[in-house]
């Protein structure tokens, strides 16, 4: 038995429920599905660590964790100013890193389910990508007016180089919504065409019963459980990127130079 | 030669700049731990940069991984 590998079959949206308003299709796919679950787990740790108790049990210390990362990461980064930005700058690292990693859960063992990343998908990404780059532009014009535009001059710079610096600037600023969304997008995509790949290795080579294939198979199971471990890295780094490019973003629209 | 081949050599060559980018996280990390191995209490305030330099890096391989996917499965 050699199956044909088929990676990108995993990244099909399809619809659950379908609906149709008029010509518009609003079916609810795996992919709003997998997002309501994010939402569901988020929600219920955050529910089950709010308690508020004086002396914080177990789940309260991981709440007030994962809350103090984020505090420290905006205090770090933004400063004093930044303070009420942490609870969208905590809503975009939860919501990115419990997406990415549901999408790693091997459901696949049940027959007829598997995992959807959510954000494997350029148009999610680039949705969180444009919330925060907007974020940044709101923010940013309405704390400095049109004085945000020295954003484009850095301090200090010889006005003889100012034609050659200011495009460069303005290229940089309006390229960071795609570098921002496209970083998580191509991660999250690669690592689980790799872990397809290497999967179906494992499924061809112990299927094909000659003693080469059961060699290349055994290779690719210690290979997948290493690519694994790296994806279980990569899934907490490109969150905790996110939020930290967003922060620092965030920190050019607030302390202007 | 004829277009299904060309993509295929093509898609190989863009493949190329993720081991370039390997090259740039493996500089980035290094050159973190040199310092760090220096100066271990400074080390840890420095973290954000490390992490926003790996993520500038790596960026440019993840570019050159959707080049090779957009000659393959888009045109």
């Amino acid at each position: 038995m050699s199956g044909k590998i088929d990676p990108m079959h995993q990244f099909t949206v399809e619809p659950l429920v379908p609906l149709h308003i008029g010509s518009y299709d609003i079916s609810l796919t795996n992919s709003a599905a997998w997002m309501l679950a994010t939402l569901a787990i988020i929600g219920v740790f955050m529910w089950g660590g709010m308690k508020r108790q004086v002396i914080p049990g177990r789940w309260q210390v991981a709440a007030e964790g994962v809350i103090g990362f984020i505090d420290d990461l905006v205090k770090v980064n933004i400063g004093p100013e930044g303070k009420k930005f942490t609870p969208f700058l905590f809503s975009l690292f939860t919501f990115i890193l419990v997406a990415n990693f549901l999408g790693l859960l091997p459901l696949a063992i049940v027959p007829g389910w598997h995992t959807f990343t959510s954000t494997s998908h350029f148009s999610i990404t680039g949705l969180l990508a444009i919330m925060s780059f907007s974020l940044v532009l709101i923010i940013g014009f309405w704390r400095h007016g049109f004085h945000f535009f020295s954003l484009f001059v850095p301090a200090g710079t010889p006005w003889y180089m100012l034609p050659l610096i200011v495009p460069i600037e303005i290229v940089s600023f309006l390229v960071r919504p795609f570098s921002l969304a496209l970083r998580l997008f191509v991660a999250m995509m690669s690592g689980h065409i790799l872990m397809e790949v290497f999967g179906s290795f494992i499924a061809n080579g112990f299927g094909s019963g000659s003693a080469v294939g059961f060699g290349v198979g055994i290779v690719s199971f210690i290979f997948v459980v290493g690519v694994g471990m790296l994806e279980l890295l990569i899934c907490a780094l490109q969150a905790y990127v996110f939020a930290l490019l967003t922060s620092l973003y965030l920190n050019d629209a607030i302390n202007l130079h | 030669m004829d277009l299904q081949s060309a993509k295929m050599i093509g898609a190989g060559l863009a493949a190329i700049g993720t081991g370039a980018a390997a090259i740039g996280v493996g500089f980035v990390f290094g050159s973190f731990l040199q310092g760090a191995l220096r100066n271990p209490a400074a080390a840890d305030g420095q973290q954000g940069r490390l992490f926003l330099g790996f993520a500038l890096a790596e960026l440019l391989g993840l570019m050159a991984f959707t080049i090779a996917l957009l000659i393959l499965f888009v045109f």
